[in-house]
């Protein structure tokens, strides 16, 4: 007869912080496996535009149609106004996605809401994919709206728009990584709100702006932002006929991005929440 | 079920900017020790920035401590504090992460990460919210809500998922009485069917009072005294506790009460007197009649509070809440 119980051997098998791993003590609790966590943290997350509906969703699409009807008057077709439409409409992402999701994990931090979830067993992962994934789709009405205003307004293509279902969610996870990561980095939520600032001025001024006309040094500086391969992607796709190993290569910059900054953004949270 | 011996957290001295002078260093737990059985109401009593909140934030794996340990129900918290949290139910003081979230989803979401399944933590959710007579409120925002509801709602989410110790960080600010007796009748009931124990941060001598079995009560990081109410009380004797109010001031031309003014704590017109029941009869008779009756607005005579048991000790004279 085996000394060993049987939740001692299955003990081995199970993940490391599973409810049967023996432990000297009392019982521990079990804590929620990365997948439910993470949907129950992106459907509370989700639910607070019910509460902050203007600036989750509306603002960033204001601000995008807007440039756009600026824009309108000094540009008139041709790739300029494929730069123009693209630019606004990933610049959506990046104003939610980095500007408010650096902002909301920068008052998160400063105002003690970390210790909520620090004190709950969820995996540090399912906090920051969560959020991250709830704020990339707080982008997407806005995105879509944007999109099919300038192509309207600028008499670009729509034939190829549905490429949008792939920009959002893979620039949208890159910069909300980025942005989750300067919110949970920046020592202050004023650095916090001043780096997602900063980032979406980027994404504005290097993303709206024709590529061809910049400078060198900008134009480097372009091609170090995430949110560029989002616009390139967007912008190939009014081709008549679009040159798709380029886009599909632009997105996997977005998708490489996202998971570095994703990664970053979660070891960043296990760092705040445990001082 | 918790032991904690010579814990200690040191803040690092602030940095001084142009100006001002560096702030020193701050022993915010000083080497704490402390031992909460199972089944009881343990409370930390203290002013602000007596260490109490360090002392929990240590205890729930918040915070690592410098030096000391933690034990609880045979888990070390100091080398796994991720466990606190499948130990714990935590109440902190801020509820940042729920304000935008509806009552009921801010209770499910909360179980949901403590591990429950769905429909269990919908079922204990729709139970809690009952309890607490928060129902009717369950589909507002904690923002939309007021400072007594939004505190009322956090502890219900504090509940969602049992935990067999709950720490509570100042849990009824705020309250009306009716909350207040809601969140002591909710503690009770998991006392009696789960045997929970109840960490209580507490700023209130009154709540200290009437609902804690021991407290332990916290002055510059240090643990000053540890008993039960009652026997705290008894540290101070039968000591009783005078309080005049003058109309406009002191008539110290009546010797009897140029005598008291030595043993007064005066605050404007109010007087507060420590003494044995004999000269507190004395000081009563005195001030009630004759001459010194007219100057005399308010009187008072209460036998010891948790507040004198403080003061006695040699607290500092503020920061308790006596209401």
């Amino acid at each position: 007869m085996s000394a060993v119980s049987a939740e001692a051997v299955s003990g081995g098998q199970t993940r490391a912080p599973g409810p049967a791993r023996p432990v000297e003590g009392a019982p521990l609790a079990p804590a929620p496996r990365l997948l439910p966590a993470l949907a129950a943290v992106y459907r509370a997350q989700l639910s607070r535009a019910r509460v902050a509906r203007i600036p989750l969703l509306f603002v960033a699409t204001f601000q995008s149609v807007g440039i756009m009807v600026l824009m309108r008057g000094v540009v008139d077709g041709g790739e300029a106004a494929r730069a123009v439409v693209a630019g606004s409409s990933v610049l959506v992402v990046a104003f939610v996605a980095l500007n408010l999701l650096a902002q909301y994990f920068g008052q998160l931090r400063a105002g003690g809401g970390l210790d909520h979830y620090a004190t709950l067993p969820v995996p540090p992962a399912a906090v920051v994919l969560g959020a991250a994934g709830a704020y990339a789709s707080f982008t997407v009405p806005g995105t879509a709206v944007t999109a099919v205003t300038g192509s309207v307004l600028f008499g670009l293509p729509m034939a190829h728009l549905w490429v949008l279902a792939a920009v959002v969610p893979l620039a949208g996870a890159a910069l909300a990584g980025l942005g989750a990561a300067i919110g949970l980095l920046a020592p202050r939520q004023e650095l916090a709100t001043l780096g997602g600032q900063l980032g979406m001025s980027a994404a504005l001024l290097l993303g709206v702006l024709p590529a061809g006309h910049l400078p060198q040094p900008v134009a480097w500086a372009r091609d170090l932002l995430p949110s560029t391969y989002g616009v390139e992607a967007l912008a190939h796709s009014y081709d008549a006929h679009p040159d798709w190993l380029r886009v599909v290569a632009d997105l996997g910059v977005c998708a490489a991005v996202g998971v570095v900054s994703l990664a970053v953004a979660t070891w960043a949270y296990r760092r705040a929440a445990v001082r | 079920m918790c032991t904690v011996r010579g814990l200690v957290k040191t803040y690092p001295a602030a940095r001084g900017r142009r100006g001002t002078p560096a702030a020193p260093p701050v022993r915010a737990t000083d080497g704490i020790d402390l031992e909460v059985r199972r089944g009881e109401i343990f409370g930390l009593l203290g002013p602000n920035g007596a260490g109490k909140t360090t002392l929990v934030r240590q205890l729930t794996g918040l915070l690592r401590p410098d030096a000391g340990s933690v034990q609880l129900l045979g888990h070390d918290l100091v080398r796994h504090p991720e466990r606190a949290a499948r130990l714990v139910g935590y109440l902190g003081q801020q509820s940042t992460a729920l304000d935008e979230l509806t009552v009921a989803l801010a209770a499910e979401t909360t179980g949901r990460l403590r591990g429950l399944p769905l429909a269990a933590a919908r079922a204990e959710r729709d139970a809690v919210l009952d309890e607490l007579g928060l129902a009717p409120l369950a589909d507002r925002p904690l923002k939309k809500l007021s400072g007594g509801q939004r505190r009322l709602a956090c502890f219900a989410a504090a509940l969602v998922g049992e935990r067999p110790l709950l720490v509570l960080d100042e849990p009824t600010t705020g309250m009306d009485p009716v909350a207040r007796r809601a969140v002591w009748a909710a503690v009770d009931r998991r006392r009696a069917e789960h045997g929970t124990t109840v960490l209580l941060v507490t700023h209130n001598v009154i709540e200290a009072e009437t609902v804690l079995d021991r407290v332990a009560v916290l002055e510059r990081g240090r643990i000053i005294a540890c008993d039960t109410p009652a026997g705290l009380k008894r540290l101070v004797g039968d000591e009783v506790r005078v309080d005049l109010v003058w109309r406009d001031g002191p008539p110290l031309d009546v010797p009897e009460v140029a005598a008291l003014r030595a043993a007064a704590h005066e605050t404007g017109r109010r007087w507060s007197l420590r003494l044995d029941p004999e000269r507190a009869r004395a000081a009563v008779a005195a001030v009630t009649g004759g001459p010194a009756f007219a100057a005399l607005d308010d009187f008072t005579l209460t036998t010891p509070s948790l507040e004198d048991v403080y003061l006695a000790l040699g607290g500092a004279d503020r920061g308790l809440v006596k209401g």
